[in-house]
């Protein structure tokens, strides 16, 4: 666990005006330096607490790109990330491709379910886009509760490769590394877009949608770039999910754990940067995973919940707001 | 909140709850020598909250009895045992991390498994790892794609189950006069569910039954009177349902409110397995033949199965859990048994030794002799097909007796005939 | 009478007695989120602890469920005047109720159901009523009292409440305040107030649906999951804040599961009753009974 926490602080201490090279250098650099920390640590335990952590920063990450810079609530986050597993699941399956090229599959598939459902409700605001990606993983799930070629209800297998990929000592090792390279992607992704002209666009829609448009700035095409963006990286952050378990099955797939953690996370954290859900979600990751293990009954649950309400209630922007409003 | 992050916790709060165990266990046993040394650790996951917390909880009250009853008989290998659970909420994200924690954190000396396919499953990468031998708990084919040589599950299907899962009810539904020809087959959209309708599928076929209604459920539903309807509509002679607790009782209030009558009715619906629903469904359960892994019929009685029970029960009052414990607790007393007597055996914790044991020895639990084929299953399954019969009012006491849930199948366990029509509680 | 006829007026009946469920549960979003534009996503949440509430109450008092739901109604309309203060104190009044505010009601969701899991475990509850076993007959139709008197109730309930809103005094406020808040305030009525007390009356029917809801079927903590997306798809499909037209919806809903699930099989039902929001959501989003925005 405080293998996960240390390195995360190395991008935060960065110089506020780096250009995008730099900071995806920088983001590269931190994710080796987290590897070879977990390698020298050498504890299976680490590797699976990291992976654990890591996966939640990818899918936070992606849900603010919409949630946390355009405004718009994704209930479905666990919709996406339900597909890039089931991505895995079937391109693995059909063509006995191994993790990496299902991650990028995974990608696709995600972007276009996120193309899609940006199509189709661009027109909805504020709750009702809410609802309409909650009714979204509902349909979802049922398609795949129904396709038994990805083992419907009754769930698919996904047995480890034997052999484990060079330099890694076992494929927990490489999982983990694998998802480490995933973060430190999303979040210069996350950052990238965040200071890019896509970035501004969608801070003006997310402040007045109806101005922003007035004053020239093409929301529908900012709404479905970046619906785009954040599918593609939650699929993603579901990819590795088959392999983590070896098991995959709908209900756990499309587990409310994940809708409420993608939401929960970047608020905690704070919204307006890329720097809040990656805060957020190694707070919240590290702590549910540490609860898992000690204090072990519903109640570690219950702590989500409650950091949640008590950060929106009394933190509003969050840690890093919390941060920022002291200087 | 900074108390919450400390790993010893847990800890603690299990030595805690093991303290009166061990005080209690001295004063029954004061003749065995008391156990001494390290502990024997056995490390599992088990479903405390969640959905699968209903069975899971009766499996951990289960575990403690069973490790205070080793105790009080000298321990194993002359060591204490102490069981070590986490809860995983009931998903099975959070298996590979518990058991990455039991074995590399913990160092546990023995794992076993949580309730569950579901649960299982996503501990096995983690165990094969470590080369652990890893007894189940009531899974379906988790084996089949792993082939892992020292699994072992203690489910009552056996590895065979399209051939012999529903063999039973046909079995029995083939023997009444007149001879059905027809079968209405109903499941919940789950995995254990799909298999038996694929294994009554199968069967009905070789019979030359006629499927009239074939069609599974999600598990979102909230009315099942379509669904009954639509059965009554196609008049089958026998009405194959596989379904989990809550849609067990709208399938069944359905039933009894559309007024059926199937020549016979029932299969794996689960649910009057929980005390509690037995109780809420009281008549309408009569003449329904179910599945089940235990009844207390006189034909079941195997050494230490009343004292486990009567062991149970308080325990279950106190704490809330399921009142009778009649369908998870035996089997996990026996998954902990198989595990025990296989150490006592090899004389070592060697997994290697302790896997080999258990293919070649039998074992002898409350539920019965258990001996596992190559891939850890059962070699002979016992799916039991029971029917509940003159069930009056919603009282306890009934359903302790002998006489309430006969067993017609399999024969070398017959306690009772078979009384048809189903009707639901109609007189 | 045809076989297939007779399947089909049963599904449709059925429906609408599910539907009569569904409206009870609908009915208290169509207040909070449809007049109060409060996106209380942990209405289900609250039914389903109203519902666990009557089941433990008629386990120990054995009266019967729905008065039970009625005695402890006040108490949830209390619990939803402090809610709705926090939640104003906190959010409204900063003017961040948008994503803030979801996600409040979101982990409101999550600590009822760990509490009720924390309190009572994870077990199934349920209640029972004396009238629950029969079942009335006309002709080839089947009317289970089970289903037809927790619909009945709840359809009394929001007809009563519709009364209320168009002619009682606060519920021409509460009319008023989904309409515009300034011009309230300009009537001397302080509008918070207004939607405080109105907040409180969502959660009373949810309080309400759940006594129905502990009737109809055994009710455990997650319960309320597979409501979520059938209640905010009946609000928005009845055209928010309109109750007979959310009413009208819920029925629709439960015609089209039921009959689904007796013609094409179960396992379709609620891809296709979602699919038809998704549908109307993308087509016309001010609901199938909604004014034109």
């Amino acid at each position: 666990m405080s293998g996960a926490t240390l390195p995360a602080a190395a991008p935060l201490a960065a110089p506020r005006r780096m250009g995008h090279g730099a900071f995806w250098l920088a983001s590269a650099l931190a994710a080796l330096a987290l590897v070879a920390a977990l390698r020298a640590l050498g504890s299976e335990y680490a590797y699976f607490a990291a992976t654990f952590v890591l996966q939640y920063v990818v899918l936070a990450t992606a849900w603010n790109i919409l949630g946390g810079y355009a405004g718009y609530v994704n209930f479905g986050a666990a919709a996406f990330f339900a597909a890039g597993a089931y991505t895995t699941v079937a391109v693995g399956k059909a063509f006995g491709l191994p993790l990496l090229p299902c991650i990028a599959a995974a990608a696709l598939v995600g972007g276009a379910l996120g193309l899609g459902t940006g199509v189709l409700t661009l027109r909805l605001r504020g709750a009702y886009f809410a609802i309409a990606t909650l009714c979204l993983s509902v349909v979802l799930q049922t398609l795949v509760v129904n396709w038994d070629f990805v083992g419907g209800s009754r769930g698919a297998y996904v047995v480890r490769p034997r052999e484990v990929p060079w330099p890694f000592d076992s494929y927990g090792g490489f999982l983990c590394a694998v998802m480490v390279g995933l973060a430190a992607g999303a979040v210069a992704i996350a950052r990238t877009v965040e200071k890019s002209r896509l970035g501004l666009g969608l801070a003006a829609l997310r402040d007045d949608e109806a101005a922003a448009e007035a004053a020239g700035v093409p929301t529908l095409r900012l709404k479905l770039v970046a619906t785009t963006i954040s599918g593609a990286m939650m699929a993603v952050a579901g990819a590795p999910l088959p392999y983590l378990g070896s098991y995959i099955e709908p209900n756990s797939a499309f587990g409310l754990a994940y809708g409420v953690n993608a939401i929960a996370m970047p608020l905690i954290g704070g919204t307006s940067s890329w720097a809040g859900p990656l805060v957020g979600a190694v707070l919240l990751a590290s702590l549910q995973q540490a609860a898992t293990v000690t204090i072990s009954s519903a109640a570690n649950l219950l702590i989500v919940g409650v950091v949640l309400v008590v950060f929106v209630c009394a933190a509003p922007h969050g840690i890093v707001g919390l941060f920022r409003g002291q200087r | 909140m900074e108390g919450l992050s400390r790993r010893g916790l847990g800890r603690a709060a299990l030595a805690a709850a093991m303290l009166p165990a061990a005080a209690r266990a001295q004063s029954t046993a004061a003749n065995a020598p008391a156990p001494a040394g390290e502990p024997i650790r056995i490390g599992c996951s088990m479903s405390l909250s969640g959905g699968l917390a209903g069975n899971g909880r009766p499996a951990a009250i289960t575990h403690r009895i069973w490790a205070e009853d080793v105790n009080a008989r000298g321990g194993l290998l002359g060591r204490p045992v102490q069981v070590v659970v986490y809860d995983d909420q009931s998903s099975g994200a959070n298996v590979p991390g518990i058991y990455t924690k039991l074995l590399d954190v913990d160092k546990v000396d023995l794992v076993v498994s949580g309730y569950a396919t579901a649960i299982i499953a996503p501990a096995m990468p983690v165990v094969m790892q470590r080369n652990k031998v890893f007894v189940s708990l009531l899974g379906s084919g988790v084996n089949t794609d792993f082939r892992y040589d020292r699994y072992f599950s203690i489910s009552p299907t056996g590895g065979r189950i399209k051939e012999t899962f529903a063999k039973g009810f046909l079995d029995v539904a083939m023997a009444m006069e007149p001879k059905p020809r027809s079968i209405a087959l109903v499941n919940l959209d789950s995995d254990f569910h799909q298999r038996a309708a694929e294994s009554a599928r199968f069967l009905a076929r070789q019979h030359g039954l006629r499927v009239v209604y074939d069609r599974a459920y999600p598990p979102s539903t909230v009315d099942f009177s379509p669904i009954i309807r639509a059965v009554q509509a196609a008049r089958p002679d026998l009405v194959f349902v596989g379904s989990y607790p809550p849609d067990t009782a709208g399938l069944l209030r359905a039933a009894s409110e559309l007024r059926v009558n199937f020549p016979m009715m029932g299969g794996p619906m689960i649910g009057p397995h929980i005390t509690a629903q037995k109780l809420q469904l009281g008549p309408i359960l009569n003449n329904l033949v179910v599945w089940d892994v235990y009844a207390p019929e006189p034909t079941l009685q195997f050494p230490g199965m009343q004292a486990l029970l009567e062991r149970y029960q308080p325990i279950a009052a106190r704490e809330g859990a399921d009142a009778l414990g009649h369908y998870v607790p035996p089997l996990a007393y026996a998954q902990m048994q198989v595990l025990e007597q296989a150490v006592r055996r090899v004389g070592s914790l060697d997994q290697a030794a302790l896997a080999a044991d258990l293919h070649a020895h039998r074992s002898d639990t409350v539920i019965g002799p258990l001996e596992f084929d190559a891939m850890g299953e059962w070699t002979e399954e016992r799916n039991l097909y029971t029917q509940y019969q003159g069930i009056q009012g919603n009282g306890i006491e009934q359903f302790r007796r002998a006489g309430t849930q006969v067993i017609l199948y399999p024969p070398r366990y017959r306690s009772g005939e078979l009384r048809k029509p189903y009707t639901a509680g109609a007189a | 009478m045809d076989p297939d006829l007779a399947l089909l007026l049963n599904g449709i009946v059925s429906g609408l007695l599910l539907g009569g469920l569904y409206a009870a549960a609908a009915a208290g979003l169509s207040v909070s989120f449809g007049m109060l534009d409060v996106v209380n996503i942990a209405h289900p949440a609250f039914m389903v602890l109203g519902a666990i509430l009557v089941a433990l109450l008629q386990g120990a008092t054995g009266l019967d469920p729905l008065l039970l739901a009625a005695l402890v109604a006040p108490g949830f309309w209390a619990m939803g005047a402090l809610l709705y203060g926090a939640y104003h104190r906190f959010f409204e009044r900063r003017g961040d109720e948008a994503i803030q505010g979801l996600a409040f009601f979101f982990g409101v969701m999550f600590i009822i159901e760990i509490g009720i899991v924390l309190a009572v475990g994870p077990e199934q509850h349920f209640a029972d009523a004396a009238w629950a076993d029969t079942t009335w007959r006309l002709g080839e139709i089947d009317l289970p009292l089970r289903m037809l008197v927790p619909a009945a109730v709840s359809l009394a309930a929001i007809g009563a409440l519709a009364l209320f809103l168009r002619h009682g005094f606060t519920g021409r406020a509460i009319a008023a305040v989904s309409q515009d808040r300034e011009a309230l305030r300009l009537l001397a009525i302080d509008p918070v107030r207004i939607k405080r007390f109105a907040f409180g009356l969502s959660l009373a029917l949810a309080a309400l649906a759940g006594g129905a809801l502990a009737v109809v079927q055994p009710v455990d903590a997650a319960s309320g999951h597979i409501f979520i997306g059938r209640v905010f798809a009946i609000v928005i499909m009845g055209g928010l804040a309109s109750l007979g037209g959310c009413v009208l919806a819920a029925l629709a809903f439960g015609v089209v599961e039921n009959v689904t699930a007796t013609f094409y099989g179960p396992s379709w039902s609620p891809a296709v009753a979602f699919g038809a929001l998704l549908l109307v959501l993308a087509v016309r989003p001010q609901g199938l009974f909604g004014r034109a925005a």
